[in-house]
């Protein structure tokens, strides 16, 4: 075991400039959608809009990011381990003593389930927000880029649809990551700190 | 010493802003672009006796413009629809104000452009009849008699005639009138246009006489203050021609912007800032394809302190007071609420709009048209839809009311209303009589039997433009019981729900809640029974 840097600064930054950013998109879609009143139809629309270029950049660099350092790997989905790990969340995790059947290195640092649900994040559920988002941005072009047939209705239910999904791996990935390491907030620390115990 | 010496030096200025300075600004404002002085015209160097003496004298010089204006709507009070067909005009429409001219000329007439038109046999072609001071009069003196048919005052008399406690119209100088004229003003259409109706503001609700000199939260355009607009600076005029008509309304302009060499007519908003007029967001902009300028930018109108006619309920009409005279009942502001002569009104101000998908392409009941009498009657009706491309979201005054129809036939009634004869309903208050002169007029026969029949007319609201920090707001439209709530058919953000999406998906998330939560709840449960 030593002590490494295991999210560089750069990735840092993405992660929680995107959970700041995912956050208050949350907050004014969902007031666009007119769930409730917050900021006014007016100033949440013109916030969701202006986050979501925001957003866009913070992802075109991510995506750059993992590509040129390789890093993209850590989501490559596995089973080897997958249902060690989920028995350890669903039983294990209560009872002292049980240790994390996965065993973090620089190389892996996502257990399998991560890996899954990073990845589903990552390939569905943000293409989903992203693709109907940019429709709905540029409504008034349907036309001209051919797309005439679409109407806006649709589009919206299925942002909607990745709005709620989004949500749920909010919640889940919060309480995962803040609140069932061990030593406490182990997880949590490491994303801000950069640094993790993990095997040579 | 110090002061005197500051009073000197002020006192060339104090003399300037407060002597000269109005003088001068009143004159650079004022500032005649004409080359013609008119008072030095040879031909206007005479008394006339009437209206018509000072038109001869105005086309010793100006020879086609009365053959231009006969070319009119202000002359014909005809329309032929060229889309649908239907001929309309004032001369053809019913409406549920006065219902129509036929009969009543010489009473409506006082809005025409012309003299003499106080029954059919008035003269279409005459030369002579056109009304020229009526448009081009700048002194605000020339005033035409309400019963006249279109001529002024040319004795002192009151209306009503005889009446000492009714309103003086004093006889008009015409040889004055005739040597000040000039461009046509808010105050020269407005004596026409903002009195429709049969008083200030009953007809249009954003046209009344609050638009002579407005100010800029009345009117951003025709503030008195700023661009001091006319009506003529955007309802352009060619040979008499005024660009913009009710009947045959633009929903959409996308003509572009008007320019030499591509136009020269207006009167629609985007004729001067196109289709994407918001520079600092182009979300606003995104809006132009499906919402009328006016919608936003008008958020309410009959807002500079003039109420406008919402209904009128002529089944009521008919009772008298003490005296044997028309009742008449006036709210806590003047407006009458009940006329003995006209029934029952509703007055309202700073009315919200209601909105329409409009294509522009209005359809009238025109007299002899079947009608539904088990509902209400469209008095005006049209087309357009999300899905049209030529049709937008605008805003209407609907104005609403009862008026009498033929029971029989099915068909909207005219009543005969103004005259000194019998059937004259304002003489006798005789139903039965009036509407069978009425329809006489226009050659059909009445069948005897009268009902009332509610009605609607749909008003595009176009002026009354607010400032722009006072349109409306996006969440007017964005929300439950919006402004666009009784608008169906398409999706609108913050309106519009998808019900299924968010019981599964508001389920989900609460679920997701419930997991980590009891999660959390069983470690701690171990976590003390391990200890």
């Amino acid at each position: 075991m030593s002590r490494e840097l295991v999210f560089s600064r750069f990735e840092r930054f993405w992660h929680w400039a995107q959970a700041l950013l995912v956050i208050f998109m949350m907050l004014t879609g969902f007031e666009v959608h007119g769930s409730y009143t917050l900021l006014g139809y007016e100033q949440a629309s013109d916030l969701h809009r202006t986050l979501a270029w925001v957003l866009i950049g913070l992802w075109i660099l991510a995506i750059f990011w993992h590509f040129t350092t390789g890093e993209w790997r850590q989501y490559l989905p596995t089973t080897q381990n997958l249902m060690a790990v989920v028995k350890y969340y669903t039983v294990g995790i209560f009872h002292a003593g049980v240790e994390h059947p996965f065993k973090k290195t620089r190389r892996a640092k996502h257990n399998p389930l991560q890996r899954l649900a990073y990845l589903f994040l990552k390939l569905a559920i943000n293409p989903l927000l992203w693709i109907t988002g940019l429709l709905y941005l540029f409504y008034n072009d349907w036309p001209a880029l051919g797309l005439g047939g679409l109407s806006l209705g649709p589009v919206a239910g299925i942002h909607l649809v990745g709005a709620y999904a989004m949500l749920v791996f909010v919640i889940a990935h919060v309480y995962m990551s803040a609140f069932t390491a061990h030593p406490a907030f182990a997880y949590l620390k490491g994303m801000i700190t950069g640094y993790e115990e993990v095997e040579d | 010493m110090i002061e005197r010496a500051a009073v000197r030096a002020l006192l060339p200025t104090l003399v300037f802003f407060g002597l000269v300075w109005p003088v001068w600004s009143a004159e650079t404002t004022q500032s005649d672009e004409s080359t013609a002085d008119h008072s030095k015209f040879e031909a206007l160097q005479q008394e006339f006796a009437s209206g018509p003496e000072v038109t001869k004298a105005c086309l010793t010089c100006h020879t086609e413009a009365s053959k231009q204006l006969h070319k009119t709507t202000h002359w014909t009070w005809a329309f032929d629809n060229p889309v649908n067909g239907q001929e309309l005009g004032k001369k053809n429409v019913i409406n549920n104000f006065c219902v129509a001219t036929a009969t009543n000329w010489p009473r409506c007439t006082s809005c025409h452009i012309g003299y003499g038109w106080k029954d059919d046999s008035f003269d279409l072609t005459s030369e002579e009849a056109v009304d020229c001071l009526v448009c081009h009069d700048t002194t605000g003196s020339y005033k035409k008699y309400p019963t006249g048919a279109g001529h002024p005052a040319y004795e002192d008399k009151t209306f009503p005639p005889n009446n000492p406690k009714g309103k003086m119209f004093k006889k008009v100088d015409l040889k004055k009138v005739a040597q000040s004229v000039g461009k046509t003003s808010r105050a020269t259409c407005g004596a026409c246009h903002f009195y429709g109706g049969g008083g200030d503001g009953v007809k249009h609700g954003h046209l009344d006489s609050s638009m002579k000199n407005p100010d800029k939260n009345l009117d951003v355009h025709m503030d008195k203050d700023g661009l001091n607009f006319t009506c003529t600076t955007c309802h352009t005029t060619g040979s008499h021609e005024v660009a913009g008509s009710r009947y045959l309304t633009k929903a959409v302009d996308r003509r572009g912007i008007v320019i030499p060499g591509r136009s020269d007519v207006r009167a629609s908003c985007e004729s001067c800032h196109g289709m994407a007029p918001h520079e600092s967001d182009d979300k606003l902009n995104d809006h132009t394809d499906k919402v009328a300028c006016e919608s936003c930018h008008i958020p309410q109108f009959a807002r500079g302190g003039r109420k406008t006619k919402m209904w009128w309920d002529w089944s009521t009409a008919g009772k008298k007071n003490a005296k044997g005279k028309p009742l008449v009942t006036k709210d806590a502001d003047g407006y009458d609420v009940y006329h003995g002569k006209k029934g029952d009104f509703v007055w309202e101000e700073n009315v919200v709009p209601e909105y329409y998908w409009f294509d522009g392409n209005m359809r009238y009941t025109l007299l002899g048209e079947t009608i539904d009498d088990t509902s209400v009657v469209q008095i005006n009706s049209f087309g357009g839809g999300p899905d049209d491309a030529n049709s937008r979201i605008w805003p209407f005054k609907v104005m609403r009311g009862k008026q009498p129809y033929d029971k029989v036939e099915k068909i909207l009634a005219i009543p005969h209303l103004f005259g000194k004869d019998e059937a004259a309903f304002w003489k006798s208050f005789d139903w039965d009589k009036a509407l069978e002169a009425g329809l006489m007029a226009r050659g059909v026969k009445y069948s005897g039997q009268h009902g009332f029949v509610e009605t609607e007319y749909y008003w595009p609201v176009t002026h009354m433009v607010a400032p722009k920090d006072q349109s409306v707001a996006c969440n007017e439209c964005h929300s439950n019981n919006g402004r666009l709530e009784n608008l169906r058919g398409f999706y609108l953000p913050g309106r519009d729900e998808f019900p299924l999406i968010s019981r599964i998906g508001w389920w989900l998330v609460l679920l997701t809640l419930l997991g980590v939560l009891g999660h959390a709840l069983i470690r701690i449960f171990f976590w003390i029974r391990e200890r």
